[in-house]
């Protein structure tokens, strides 16, 4: 008997570094709720994928493995996903806050006639419920809820759960699903990649993140030098992103991406809950800003307090120096 | 094009974190002095997507519903004075204590109460919750495709195209009407009222709509029919203590930070 479902993602390296946060989750939980852990795993090519589940925890793979799924869309995935879950009936339905999970999971919640909880920070089961701690009012505020229908479908938020180290003895029965052909109203017709000539924000040990104190996009030209003399990668508020000033790839935060690199440089970001819902899990954060009551330095090991535009290159030469 | 748009009224996101407080044994939110409630800012960017199209379309209506309490009468006037046509309050005892759940039904209910238009926008996730589900569950209450989290939304013909705000760029949809759509703050700044629409739309009517107009029984809606239970509410605390990096120039700061991290062992 299964009594958690995890509804995986993965990439061209097999199972995302969020889906093995989520089976480790799983794996826990599982453990208090009674039951194992399956993984549905929805696209194409899951070969490597499928193998890697069992060592990562799952008991059970079913795979809905077609090229017509290569790619996630609402119409395609949401009935499959539905038939994975109405096959092996779980109390509780696991999925990323990613771009899949927040499009998928109110929707496969209600035709389950469920609800869905998201952005989970932490987990933990009471009785036959989980509870799920969560980031409201723009990361000022958090609240504790449970889903009181069946399934319970909750998404959480990556980084905040350890995956389990790999077991390679371990292995799971993997069950292959018939897809039939899905009748598509939205179509996903083309894909703009983000340039991406950089480091990964969401893989960095270090990130150096630049907001609207910056005053312009040319700025950013001088946070990413320091970033190639760190080997870091270059993050946003979303107001510079919002002002245009940078990709809305990088935005840092509760609508962007959640990063919790070692170090976490903040350049002229004022420390809105919103942008620490989004690196608040950094294990260090340091900050510059001119202004001293600046909410960031409240959540900040070291801070500067000057001008940016003084401080960038003194800082930029003494990190060249250092790393030498 | 008809156009629906469904829009929160919220405590103000840009409150100072120093003036946001909670009152735990009630699980609320205290209203913070002298801070204004507004319209959850992705919901007047949703507004904004409505009427962008009612101005490419050239006819059609962009009409607003909104649920909750008195104050949610303030979101529908300010869509209005930004150009909507008419106005919903959902508005019932029976709806207080409800969950994205009980709000999504009681709205849809609505929709098909007004009549299903070509195109139903909201804002990516409300303000204050964060949870960003209700259009989505509308959608599959109404049985209709959705596109969410949307940083352009555009008429190509009978058709509709938007680009969606994914982890490593942005996908090109294409959605046939009728549909459901969430706005993200990547679509830019909503229009501002200007005094003589505001003007305007305080002298418009608002039509209020209760449990029982909608069809909905009491035990349906609210705290009765929600189906996600709160057990706390809380702020969360740092614990971090900064140490600030002193000096006389910026070289003797910025070499102090290097030197610290690296006592620190983070470098």
């Amino acid at each position: 008997m299964t009594s958690i479902l995890v509804i995986g993602e993965t990439d061209d390296a097999g199972l995302t570094a969020p889906t093995l946060e989520l089976l480790g989750a799983a794996s826990r939980l599982s453990g208090d709720l009674g039951g194992g852990v399956a993984i549905a795993l929805i696209g194409s090519g899951l070969g490597d994928a499928a193998a890697a589940a069992g060592p990562a925890g799952a008991d059970t793979v079913y795979t809905a493995d077609s090229d017509s799924l290569a790619t996630y869309q609402t119409d395609s995935y949401l009935p499959i996903a539905q038939g994975i879950v109405e096959q092996d009936s779980p109390a509780v339905v696991l999925m990323s806050q990613s771009s899949m999970g927040r499009d998928l999971a109110p929707r496969l919640a209600t035709r389950l006639g469920s609800a869905a909880i998201m952005d989970s920070l932490g987990l933990e089961v009471d009785g036959d419920r989980v509870k799920a701690t969560r980031s409201c009012y723009g990361g000022n505020a958090r609240q504790v809820v449970t889903v009181q229908t069946d399934p319970q479908v909750i998404t959480v938020r990556p980084k905040s759960q350890d995956p389990l180290e790999a077991d390679a003895s371990r292995s799971a029965d993997v069950i292959a699903i018939d897809i039939a052909e899905p009748t598509l109203r939205a179509r996903t017709t083309g894909k703009e990649q983000a340039e991406s000539d950089g480091i990964r924000l969401e893989d960095a040990e270090i990130v150096v993140s630049g907001g609207r104190g910056l005053g312009g996009p040319e700025a950013f030209a001088d946070l990413e030098r320091l970033a190639g003399v760190l080997t870091a990668a270059v993050g946003s508020s979303r107001a510079a992103c919002d002002l245009g000033w940078y990709p809305p790839s990088q935005q840092v935060g509760l609508t962007g991406t959640v990063v919790s690199p070692t170090l976490y440089v903040a350049i002229a970001i004022s420390g809105a809950s919103q942008h620490m819902a989004g690196c608040g899990g950094s294990k260090n954060i340091i900050a510059i800003n001119k202004d001293p009551d600046a909410p960031i330095f409240g959540f900040s090991r070291f801070g500067i307090v000057d001008d940016y535009k003084k401080v960038l290159p003194a800082l930029e030469s003494a990190f060249a120096a250092a790393l030498d | 094009m008809d156009v629906i748009v469904c829009v929160k009224q919220i405590p103000d996101p840009e409150t100072p974190a120093a003036a946001f407080k909670v009152d735990e044994q009630a699980m609320q939110v205290l209203p913070a002095q002298g801070i204004s409630p507004v319209i959850s800012p992705f919901d007047a960017q949703a507004v904004e997507a409505a009427l962008r199209i009612k101005d490419v379309s050239g006819d059609g209506s962009v009409n607003i519903i909104s649920l909750g309490p008195d104050s949610a009468r303030d979101a529908i006037k300010h869509s209005l004075a930004m150009g909507a046509d008419e106005g919903y309050h959902l508005k019932d005892d029976a709806f207080e204590g409800g969950d994205a759940w009980t709000t999504a039904l009681a709205l849809s209910k609505a929709i098909q109460h007004i009549g299903t238009p070509d195109v139903l926008i909201f804002g990516r996730q409300a303000a204050d919750w964060d949870q960003g589900t209700v259009g989505s569950i509308v959608a599959e209450l109404l049985d209709l495709p959705s596109a969410t989290v949307l940083r352009a939304v555009e008429l190509s013909g009978d058709s509709i195209t938007v680009s969606r705000v994914v982890a490593d760029g942005f996908e090109n949809i294409e959605l046939p009407t009728p549909c459901v759509l969430t706005i993200s703050n990547e679509f830019g700044d909503p229009r501002y009222p200007q005094l003589r629409q505001i003007m305007q739309a305080a002298r418009k009517q608002v039509t209020e709509l209760t449990a029982a107009d909608l069809g909905l029984d009491a035990s349906e809606v609210g705290a009765a029919g929600a189906r996600v239970q709160m057990h706390a509410l809380f702020q969360p605390t740092s614990d971090v203590e900064v140490e600030i990096i002193e000096g006389d120039t910026p070289e003797e700061k910025a070499a102090g930070l290097v030197n610290a991290l690296r006592e620190a062992k983070i470098l």
